[in-house]
């Protein structure tokens, strides 16, 4: 708690820079992340993230520092020649998209492992810290670090806001927008080279290994609380903000922890939290739509199954015991007491002496389930040719899905008859 | 005899890679398998605080059993919240690796693994760790029994299995209709690239597995149109790269495992462009001369 | 119209098929007859594939059931074969035209056993059969279309099954080859065999088949060609839209409704 407070009092001005370094790494790359996402692309994320380790190496053994300016344009160069050789191996032999890269993403690190691994054997005292672009290290960001960093990441901001529109367009529907005169090409040369960029900038804060999740997570996230591109990128940039922050804060309270792998911690539990609770999209929220569709279903044939009782005494107002409805169609016992109860309540029921009958309301809705279910029947035999023996189970189903347009419809199309394939008569 | 034991068990890893690599390049799930490597690790952090040991059985299984359910996860993620299947695999290894690497910080008194050997494996530690028997003889390198039994377990897997999992790579759907079940070839060869993945992860480490998986495997597939021919070639590539390997690591005072991986990739760039067959300058060369016999035996205009 | 067969070996009742939660097939209930070589036609769209790949076992039903020799498919298995479509597999993968053929041997044998002698003289029977003796060691990667879909003719005779769907195997296919796969086809149904065969040429199909099962998203016509193959009925195939059951469809999607009710 105490390190919370001293975090979040931003006292030590060193605080604020890597703070704010953070959230501006992480929310530019998911911005980025935004669109390889939407295109499909996501993992070629992955491999460039693990192919600018080789170019860091490089650049500190070429200048001997660890300018961040130089350490950068070295990234730059290798992970711009990793997406170059995965799309010409993908291009050029019989060789699959997902080998090619999980081939270039390997060997590159590899390549950047054996480097690394040179410099720390060489004991040039400069190295120090190089390691830390592994799995990243909010923390170190400082100085002159920030500028460069910071520079980058409004640069990544701007770009995007500037392009958002043909971005979308390439991302969406890359055949329209040529068609609409959008240099597609150009575009994808964009995009391809801000997400070199994202990864370079991003390292600082996650590290090579796990940067790949900065550009995926918070878009996977993000993709399931909305529909509009423009809502989901800058929610994208939030979440991952967020992480970010943490980052920074896990970087300060616990140095001898990476920041990487609690950034990712926190942005892929934002994700997973998303998948399950999103409304509309999330896995329970699906799961509830089917249970209310459950209990619609059992309503409406609740409804309808009294409707069939009235036909046959023809007294549809008839107060029916538990043991009659059974009778007339099995339910088990428990849930047709609480569907019964559930109508009442919405005024579709009433109860008599423990008995169950209609209001009118409840009669005219079991009635229009009764109408629909024949309908079908009628447009199954007449249009699809199907025997009447046959189309009952179907129209089982659809009699609760019709919408009163399509009610319509099939009226005027039918000839609003009376009976169904079964010489049944249809109520109206 | 250090060095002969270094090569031995990098080889053994990388011919039990490579075999099942064969299988993942022709069902285009490299980069599942790479979703694989890297979710294992949290599996291998959990089975050694509870064992103790690096290399136990149990902590094979254990961690092999993550890596299954890595493969469900992903499929779940995919098919019950409608996640494309690229960002499912994506999200599903960072967070577990991201978990794995946390929890090694957290227990870093307790695990006997640090964040870089994770990465990378620590191969050249392989003939300091010696198994030594109740009455003190010494029977040799510990990881080359473990890479010994990897590969013979792999190999038994894919003689029994070879025509399950050569017909479900191929055409999947006819393989369905002939009764042979398809999500159960594919959970068992994901048991078995899960459980190399942690038997190798001490001497390579998690990415450079990765490598080993689809690199010997990619090259092969280059050289020949011919499936077997295609294995034979990938445990030859994955013996000659682990050598090479090794030199190039003493050479440049570097990892091994990732001067074996240099070498693999040195490996696919000349096979990229000078392969007989499929080779990018080859192709040219054929195209180029197939030009010239137009020319030639065109009527002269 | 819908014209029971006589002597059945598939049966489809009430079939309904759904793809990604969207009703496909409504309502699919025919007989098909042993010995005939059977055509399925429909716009595309119409869901020919689907219907014989959900009789093959490889897409859930939501409703309905086939039986094949009055039978679960997974009782009759060995005397069932499927034909794919040409493009459904990968032709870089790394095989010979005979490996592909064997494959077709591998339902009749165990967990270990590799192809005997027997079997790969069965397979290369089959690859003469089909015009490919020249061609046994070839790699699949080198064939043209028409050869392909001959090799996978081939790996089909190799199953020696009684019954045999296949998907387009006339699609993008020579004229050479269209002759000898119909040529093939019709010596099977001679000897009592049935080939089920989805096709998209109409011209053609009034020639191939004797029996034809007119499909668009439901069952229009089943019955022998005479009776069936008319102006009229192939109007109402390709001609009529039926909006509404369309639209019904993307209903049932939407709502992700349960394609059979439990109470």
């Amino acid at each position: 708690m105490e390190t919370l407070r001293e975090f979040f009092s931003f006292s030590d001005p060193s605080i604020i820079a890597v703070t704010v370094g953070a959230v501006l790494l992480s929310a530019s790359s998911a911005v980025v992340g935004t669109f390889t996402f939407l295109k499909k692309k996501a993992l070629v994320g992955d491999a460039v993230a693990h192919s600018v380790l080789p170019g860091i190496c490089l650049a500190f053994i070429l200048t001997g520092t660890k300018n961040p300016l130089w350490l950068i344009i070295g990234a730059f160069i290798t992970g711009w020649i990793s997406l170059v050789i995965i799309d010409n191996v993908t291009l050029k032999t019989k060789i699959k998209e997902d080998t090619a890269i999980a081939l270039i993403l390997s060997v590159f690190f590899g390549i950047g492992i054996l480097l690394l691994t040179n410099i720390q054997h060489s004991g040039n005292a400069a190295q120090t810290g190089l390691d830390s672009f592994l799995f990243g290290k909010a923390a170190a960001l400082v100085g002159k670090d920030l500028i460069v960093f910071g520079m980058v990441a409004v640069i990544l901001l701007a770009t995007v806001a500037l392009f958002f529109k043909e971005l979308k367009l390439i991302a969406f529907d890359p055949n329209y927008a040529k068609a609409l005169g959008v240099p597609v090409k150009a575009m994808d040369l964009l995009l391809t080279s801000l997400t070199v960029l994202a990864v370079v900038t991003g390292i600082q804060a996650v590290g090579v290994v796990l940067m790949a999740a900065m550009l995926i997570t918070p878009a996977a996230a993000a993709r399931f609380w909305t529909n509009d591109v423009r809502v989901m990128t800058f929610l994208a940039a939030i979440m991952s903000g967020f992480s970010g922050l943490s980052g920074a804060f896990v970087s300060y309270a616990a140095p001898a922890m990476p920041t990487g792998p609690w950034i990712v911690m926190i942005i892929s539990a934002i994700a997973l939290t998303s998948f399950f609770i999103a409304p509309t999209r999330g896995i329970i929220s699906r799961s509830i739509q089917q249970r209310k569709l459950q209990r619609m279903i059992m309503d409406e044939n609740l409804l309808k199954e009294l409707y069939h009782l009235g036909e046959k005494d023809e007294d549809p107002y008839k107060a029916r015991s538990l043991d009659e409805i059974i009778e007339e169609r099995f339910f088990p016992k428990d849930r047709l007491k609480s569907a019964l109860r559930r109508l009442k309540r919405e005024g579709y029921l009433a109860k008599q002496n423990g008995d169950w009958k209609y209001t009118e309301a409840g009669k005219l809705k079991g009635q229009r389930v009764v109408k629909l279910h024949r309908l079908w029947e009628l447009y199954l035999s007449k249009y699809m040719k199907i025997d009447p023996d046959h189309v009952h189970e179907d129209a089982e189903t659809i009699e609760h899905i019709i919408t009163p347009e399509l009610e319509k419809r099939l009226e005027k199309m039918l000839e609003y008859p009376e009976m169904d394939p079964h010489e049944e008569r249809i109520p109206y | 005899m250090d060095a002969f034991y270094i090569i031995l068990t990098a080889s053994l890893f990388a011919i039990s890679c490579g075999l099942l690599g064969c299988f993942l390049v022709l069902r285009k799930m490299a980069m599942v398998g790479d979703a694989i490597s890297h979710a294992v690790l949290p599996g291998i952090v959990i089975a050694f605080l509870l064992t103790g040991t690096r290399d136990s059985f149990e902590m094979i299984i254990g961690a092999a059993l993550i890596g299954i359910f890595s493969t469900f996860l992903i499929e779940f993620f995919h098919n019950k919240a409608g996640l494309q299947t690229d960002a499912a695999i994506g999200v599903t290894f960072t967070w577990l690796f991201a978990l794995g690497v946390i929890l090694i910080s957290v227990f870093a008194g307790q695990v006997d693994l640090d964040q870089e050997c994770v990465l990378y494996g620590e191969i050249a530690y392989v003939p300091i760790d010696l198994w030594i028997g109740d009455d003190g003889t010494i029977f040799g390198p510990r990881a080359l029994y473990v890479a010994a039994m990897t590969l013979i377990v792999n190999i038994a897997f894919i003689r029994i299995g070879f025509k399950q999992l050569h017909l479900t790579t191929f055409d999947p759907a006819f393989a369905a209709t002939i009764g042979i079940s398809v999500s159960l070839w594919n959970y068992l060869l994901m048991g078995a690239v899960s459980m190399t993945t942690v038997a190798a992860f001490d001497s390579v480490g998690a990415i450079l597995v990765v490598a080993l998986l689809v690199g010997p495997a990619a090259i092969a597939y280059l050289l020949t149109d011919r499936f077997q021919t295609m294995m034979m070639i990938t445990v030859f590539v994955a013996i000659i790269s682990s050598t090479l390997g090794y030199y190039l690591a003493v050479l440049v005072d570097g990892s091994i495992a990732g001067a074996i991986v240099t070498i693999i990739g040195i490996l696919f760039g000349i096979t990229f462009l000078f392969s007989p067959s499929n080779g990018v300058l080859m192709k040219k060369r054929l195209q180029r001369k197939e030009a010239q016999r137009l020319k030639a035996e065109a009527p002269l205009s | 119209m819908r014209i029971e067969a006589k002597e059945p070996v598939v049966e489809f009742h009430d079939l309904t098929v759904s793809y990604h939660k969207k009703p496909v097939l409504w309502n699919i209930d025919m007989t098909l007859p042993k010995g005939a070589l059977v055509g399925i036609i429909g716009p595309n769209g119409a869901g020919k594939s689907t219907l014989i790949k959900s009789a093959m076992g490889l897409l859930p039903l939501a409703s309905g059931y086939v039986k094949i020799f009055d039978e679960a498919l997974d009782d009759v298995r060995h005397k069932v074969s499927y034909v794919p479509q040409r493009e459904s597999v990968d032709w870089d993968f790394p095989t010979s035209v005979l490996d592909v053929v064997l494959m077709g041997r591998y339902a009749k044998l165990g967990l270990l056993s590799r192809p005997r002698k027997a079997d790969k003289e069965m397979a290369l029977n089959c690859l003469a059969k089909v015009g490919m003796e020249a061609y046994v060691n070839r790699q699949i990667s080198q064939l043209s279309g028409g050869q392909q879909q001959r090799v996978f003719l081939a790996r089909a005779l190799a199953q020696e099954a009684e019954l045999y769907f296949m998907d387009e195997p006339f699609a993008g296919v020579d004229a050479a080859t269209e002759a000898a796969i119909l040529a093939i086809m019709q010596e099977m149904t001679a000897q009592g065999k049935t080939v089920i065969v989805v096709h998209h040429d109409l011209q053609s199909a009034a020639e191939f088949f004797d029996w034809i099962v007119l499909l668009n998203m439901r069952l229009v016509a089943s019955g022998p060609i005479n009776k069936v193959f008319t102006n009229d009925m192939l109007q109402e195939t390709y001609g009529g839209k039926l909006t509404v059951l369309a639209e019904v469809g993307e209903l049932v999607r939407k709502r992700q409704i349960p394609s059979r009710e439990k109470y």
